[in-house]
């Protein structure tokens, strides 16, 4: 097949959920619930389309063609790809396009694959809606956004679609915006995106700046050839820093996590498709994408953030009692998990994981959405409008009446504890060997403990949801009067269960280096400068020839590359199975404690929450940021508006205000002076002029006998002064 | 490219679109306006539909010219590269001491002002469309709004400086009427406020136009860009002269308090306040742009020298307006009686901000991004203006306080004010977002620093969008809105938007996403011209010096 059918096929399905958004926004209210058949059929064809692609792309090898001049179609490598200029400036062209590489592919596959199974669930869980079409219209153009994320080869396109990725989430979170908390939410996490994006803008800014174009592989080659932004490594860090800020926003970093849990204010369909398997993983992929411009410092930064953020995150989840909300913040854990796996250069890993997290949290957020949408039915039923159906302490025994929903959501429980012969199993455990890896070559030992600690937690909090939203006696009549859903909601769930298991990925459960995954995605070179790179990412007969210079990306050649490994892939290769075996341990008494407490009862947990006292209640409260965010960002910026408003209202205008009323005063006593003295003084001359004449009138007798008299005395005088 | 049509009964296409106008203001002073209720509704709705008509042919002319406009002309100082171009004699008289003055009609356009004529088009046909709620004295507004409309054009028409300021203060005269008689309950306040300002800065530029007249001998403003033009041992003769630099920011301050750059901006929250939705939407929509366009056109073009050495402290103003302005919009929320259209005015001040950082930055991704978000911010903001309006005439009420869940009551409304708030914001799709990243890819070049301070404006801009959106049509509706519908004030009735506000609304609609999607037509328009405006900037300086 012709690379450029390839990319046809892309575009097509980049642009077919375009389509149902404009159909949708326009007819969709006409239409009613076919609107629901038509976003989910052609999502449905986005999937085969994607199938063929994925396939296509794995088992062909394309000839390299390279197109003249700077734009049209270009194939190098695994790459394939289009560069188009989409505006001018005089002589300046700016160029995007859309890629193709084994990378975008497996990434499309997710993104349409989750969106269709959530558009089939929807079709269950929002028919009663009465905005039942703007839902599908939104799915569509959210959909369109995220893969035009995925299919971006250059920085232009990714900052757009990541604007509007960030638009179609705040309409969803929104969309039952006649709740003050959902409008709010939707806000927060539109607002909290801007800040991360704001660093994210200037990183781009400063790689347009340096390289002069968007476009990824250019950005790539013109470093690899030692171009620097300012010339320097270390603003290249900084550079490196700030797009990976945008990142830490969509993927819901440390510090800014705060807007994930709130977003579970949308509808559930929306929480599994945006807020659990593809957007928040867009940060993710984002990194991927990018990966060769970090350098040693850079990334370092980035897998203290995911450590942080896995581990934090892992905490908060073990108190929280919405059901959702301990889903959420274990998805932020998880999106921690492979930022720490990208930081610490295990690239495959890092995806593997996003790849494998996506269906089993998409898969359990559905199950979540399957429980609270019978629990609705169920309360609606037994006119109970004020339990909080999705509060799990009103939970409990739905393994009995939902039971398809049961084994699906213990199925992948298991996958995200990471027990063996799941997916989980086998991504976090090479998460784990190479941090450990990074932990024996680098001595940052923190991000590997950080990193066990969190499976320990995970375990433990998620079979205390499991153990008591479904096991036990139903702790009232609506979870006894629940009623397994219909094959809208089921099927979905038995799809990403049957995803979630180990054999997909590698026929070897204990090792995912073995499967096709790991021999497609392939760790990209990096474009940083040697001196700047982590030397154990070298390859060992470089890094011996030249500690220094000269190994620049892409002068190895691919035969000598096989031949030798990094220290990096050497040491993953040794931590392999200690990693694996203490993870094992470290899950199993996670789950082994969460058993104890909550399905045997050999400890009381609310005793046990008093004994904690504090510690308890920071988690409880999320380690308070949302406190202290409230009192310092966002109070000093909305103190600050409103003293800038005052100073603007009260001092400029004052000034303004002030001027014009000296100006007024002024002109008060000009009018006074000018009445006055410059009148007076009109006045006093036309009086004194007065007085004069009437004096000089006298003399104007009329008789010509004086004026002789007069003339002749003048003449006298006249002759008497110059003669 | 269409033919070639330039002229039309042997006047320039400019002299019509400009003129037309006075065409209609004759011929309403011939309509005697109606005695009773009946007979005065037929008269005003003659007057409507009358200026609706003549905005619709000068609309329907700036497309001619668009489509007759040749991209590759350079123009700005170089006379040839003008376009439909009129030149005729107009005052000639010899006076004492003076000499003889030599004043020409003289018009033409280049890419600097094409975007404008298109713009101010647009913009006076969607405003002369949301003037059908005027009700007071309607001739009278109508008259005064079709002299405001040739003041407009001739602004950006005008390649004299003597026809520019008759021209500009011309405009001067019908806004002070349209804010202070129909306006507000502050409108005397607002009206004098903008008059005198507007004034403060006129006689700024009189000043320096009388100096350049007395350096050049003529009024020609390309002879004032030519530095061999200027008069041996004359006051503004040379280069770098502190002469010129005082001319230079006598001028700047006159154009800043038009545009308005913090701290010249207050009377910009008040005008709007006052004013009435079209009169918003104008001064908001092409106002403003007479600002930078003036700082373009004239202190860049004629000042090279002034514009380099002014050019940090130019940036450093528009950063303070982007972040300045935005505060303040964000204030809005906290104090005062937290009006729409303030906070939508403070925006204003911030989004102009970055027109001005964007020509500080003296390249050419920096300066075509100045033009376009000069552009993108007439046709945003405009409609901005004309939702507070929609919504003002159903409610008598423009508080963000008095509103909540109109997204149900008014499910249209909300759809296109997505569109135009997301396009203040700039989102990617929507016209806003070019102009805004090409004036941070230019102004990063430059001021790094600069621009990421002012990168801080994406999300405040975001913070009082969303929080505005929100008030206004998430959440409940408030009681008064659940209210009945009371017939003698019309007030409280929701409906949704009719079809004469979406006359106004979707044409603006539909030019922020096509431009958002495609900016291209837009940007071949201008760049041959801001190139060439850049370099000339940058290299005449030290030209002037070799020649001198």
């Amino acid at each position: 097949m012709a690379p450029q059918t390839l990319l046809a096929l892309g575009t097509v399905i980049l642009l077919l959920p375009l389509l149902t958004f404009a159909v949708l926004i326009f007819f969709g209210k006409r239409m009613g619930r076919l609107s629901g058949h038509i976003g989910t059929a052609v999502l449905g064809i986005d999937v085969l389309l994607t199938i063929f692609v994925l396939i296509t792309k794995y088992t062909t090898k394309f000839a390299e063609t390279v197109a003249n001049g700077d734009t049209g179609l270009f194939v190098k490598g695994a790459l394939i790809q289009v560069k188009f200029t989409w505006f001018s400036i005089g002589n300046f062209d700016f160029r995007v396009g859309l890629g193709i590489d084994n990378l975008t592919a497996m990434m499309l596959l997710v993104v349409t694959l989750i969106s269709f199974l959530v558009h089939l669930f929807s079709m269950e869980y929002m028919k009663d809606d009465s905005r039942f079409p703007r839902f599908y219209a939104y799915l569509g153009i959210f959909t369109f956004s995220m893969l035009g994320i995925v299919l971006a080869n250059n920085f232009l396109f990714m900052y757009v679609f990541w604007e509007l990725v960030g638009l179609s989430s705040y309409l969803l979170i929104g969309f039952w915006y006649e709740k003050d908390s959902a409008a709010n939410a939707g806000k927060k996490a539109f607002l909290v995106n801007r800040v991360g994006d704001f660093g994210f803008l200037i990183g781009i800014l400063f790689m347009y700046s340096t390289y002069g174009t968007f476009v990824f592989d250019e950005i790539f080659k013109s470093m690899g050839m030692g171009v620097l932004p300012f010339g320097s490594g270390t603003v290249l860090t900084i550079a490196g820093i700030l797009i990976f800020c945008g990142a830490i926003g969509k993927s819901a970093q440390f510090p800014l996590h705060v807007w994930l849990p709130d977003a579970m204010e949308g509808p559930t369909p929306v929480s599994a498709l945006i807020h659990a398997a593809t957007m928040v993983a867009a940060g993710v992929y984002m990194i991927a994408r990018v990966f060769p411009i970090f350098t040693a410092d850079a990334s370092t930064v980035i897998a203290y953030t995911g450590a942080i953020t896995a581990f934090m995150a892992a905490t908060i989840a073990i108190t929280q009692n919405d059901f959702k909300r301990v889903l959420a913040y274990s998805t932020v854990s998880q999106l921690g998990y492979m930022v720490m796996a990208l930081g610490v250069g295990a690239y495959t890993t890092g995806f593997f994981h996003l790849v494998t997290h996506a269906w089993f949290k998409a898969a359990l957020f559905l199950a979540s959405g399957s429980v609270i949408y019978a629990m609705h039915r169920s309360a609606h039923h037994l006119e109970d409008h004020h339990t909080d159906v999705q509060d799990i302490r009103n939970l409990g025994g739905l393994r009995k009446t939902m039971p398809w929903t049961y084994l699906t959501f213990l199925f992948v429980t298991f996958a995200l504890c990471g027990v063996p012969f799941t997916s989980g199993f086998m991504s976090k455990d090479a998460i784990l060997a190479s941090t450990v890896a990074y932990g024996m070559l680098t001595g940052h030992w923190l991000i590997p403990l950080m990193g066990f600690a969190a499976v320990g937690m995970t375990a433990f909090y998620m079979f205390r949801l499991t153990i008591l939203s479904f096991n036990g006696k139903p702790r009232n009549k609506i979870a006894e009067h629940t009623k397994e859903n219909n094959f809208y909601i089921v099927f979905p769930l038995v799809i990403l269960a049957a995803a979630s298991v180990w054999g997909v990925y590698s026929l070897n459960p204990l090792n995912a280096h073995t499967g096709w995954f790991y021999e497609k995605i392939k760790q990209p070179e990096s474009a940083v400068p040697v001196e700047y790179q982590w030397k154990h990412n070298l390859v060992e007969k470089e890094y011996d020839n030249n500690p220094v210079q000269g190994a620049i990306a892409g002068t190895t050649s691919a035969v000598e590359k096989e031949e030798t490994i990094t220290r990096f892939e050497e040491a993953v290769e040794q931590a392999h199975y200690p990693a694996m075996i203490l993870s094992i341990l470290i899950a199993g008494g996670g789950i082994l404690f969460a058993f104890m407490i909550y399905q045997f009862k050999f400890f009381d947990a609310d005793k046990f929450a008093r004994q904690l006292g504090f510690i308890y209640k920071f988690s409880l409260n999320k380690w308070y940021f949302d406190e202290i965010y409230a009192m310092t960002v966002i109070g000093g910026t909305v103190l600050g508006a409103k003293l800038l408003a005052l100073f603007d209202n009260k001092i400029i205008d004052g000034i303004v205000n002030g001027t014009s009323w000296i100006t007024r005063l002024s002109a008060k006593f000009t009018g006074i002076f000018d009445n006055v003295v410059v009148d007076g003084m009109v006045n006093l001359t036309a009086k004194v002029t007065g007085i004069f004449g009437l004096g000089v009138g006298k003399i104007q007798t009329g008789r010509i006998q004086t004026y002789v008299i007069l003339a002749v005395i003048g003449l006298i005088t006249l002759i008497y002064i110059f003669i | 490219m269409g033919g070639y049509i330039s002229t039309v009964f042997g006047s320039s296409i400019l002299t019509w679109i400009t003129f037309l106008p006075l065409l209609g203001m004759i011929a309403m002073l011939f309509i005697r306006s109606g005695k009773d209720d009946d007979t005065k509704a037929n008269t005003d709705k003659i007057f409507k539909w009358m200026t609706v008509g003549i905005t619709f042919v000068q609309l329907v002319m700036a497309v001619i010219i668009y489509l007759n406009f040749n991209n590759s002309l350079t123009g700005i100082n170089n006379v040839d590269g003008f376009q439909f171009v009129e030149k005729v004699s107009w005052i000639k008289a010899t006076l004492p001491m003076v000499g003889n003055i030599n004043i020409n009609y003289f018009v033409g356009i280049d890419g600097l002002s094409a975007p404008m004529i298109l713009l101010t088009a647009l913009i006076c046909f969607c405003a002369a469309l949301a003037s059908f709620s005027i009700k007071k004295s309607v001739k009278g507004y109508f008259i005064m709004y079709l002299l405001l409309d040739i003041g407009m054009m001739g602004v950006f028409v005008s390649l004299d400086f003597f026809l520019f300021y008759v021209f500009w203060e011309l405009m001067l005269l019908p806004m002070y009427f349209l804010i202070g008689m129909w306006g507000g309950p502050r409108k005397e306040y607002a009206a004098i406020k903008f008059f005198i300002y507007t004034l403060v800065g006129s006689v700024f530029m009189l000043l320096v136009i009388i100096a350049l007249y007395f350096s050049v001998g003529s009024f020609n403003m390309l002879d004032m860009m030519d530095p061999a033009k200027y008069l041996p041992g004359s006051l503004l003769a040379g280069v770098n002269t502190s002469w010129r630099f005082i001319a230079f920011a006598a001028l700047f301050v006159g154009f800043a308090i038009k545009v308005p750059i913090v701290p010249f901006h207050t009377w910009l929250p008040d005008a709007h306040v006052e004013a009435p939705t079209p009169i918003s939407v104008i001064l908001a929509g092409v106002l403003l742009k007479m600002g930078t366009y003036g700082i373009l056109r004239i202190n860049f073009a004629m000042f090279p020298d002034g514009a380099l050495h002014f050019q940090f402290w130019i940036a450093v103003l528009g950063v303070v307006s982007i972040v300045y302005g935005g505060l303040c919009a964000l204030g809005q929320f906290r104090v005062g009686k937290r009006d729409l259209k303030k906070m939508i005015a403070y925006s204003s001040v911030s989004h102009m901000g970055y027109v001005v950082l964007g020509m500080s930055s003296l390249r050419p991704e920096g300066m075509v991004g100045a033009v376009l978000q000069m552009f993108n911010h007439g046709t945003i903001t405009a409609m901005l203006f004309l939702i507070v309006g929609v919504i003002y005439e159903r409610s008598h009420k423009r508080g963000l306080d008095d509103f909540g869940g109109l997204a149900n009551k008014m499910p249209i409304f909300m759809g296109i004010t997505a569109i135009a708030f997301f396009g203040a914001i700039g989102l990617p799709g929507l016209s806003g977002f070019i102009s805004e990243s090409l004036v941070f890819l230019g102004s990063f070049k430059t001021y790094p620093y600069l621009t990421m301070i002012s990168a801080f404006g994406i999300i405040l801009g975001a913070g009082y969008m969303l929080w505005a959106l929100q008030k206004v049509f998430f959440g409940k509706l408030p009681a008064i809105w659940s209210g009945p519908w009371d017939p003698t004030h019309k007030i409280y009735k929701h409906d949704d938007v009719n079809a004469i506000e979406l006359g106004a609304l979707i044409p603006l609609a539909i030019v922020v996403i096509l431009f958002g999607i495609m900016p291209n037509p837009l940007l071949n328009m201008m760049s041959a011209s801001l190139d060439h405006l850049v370099e000339f900037v940058k290299v005449s300086p030290t030209l002037f010096s070799s020649i001198l």
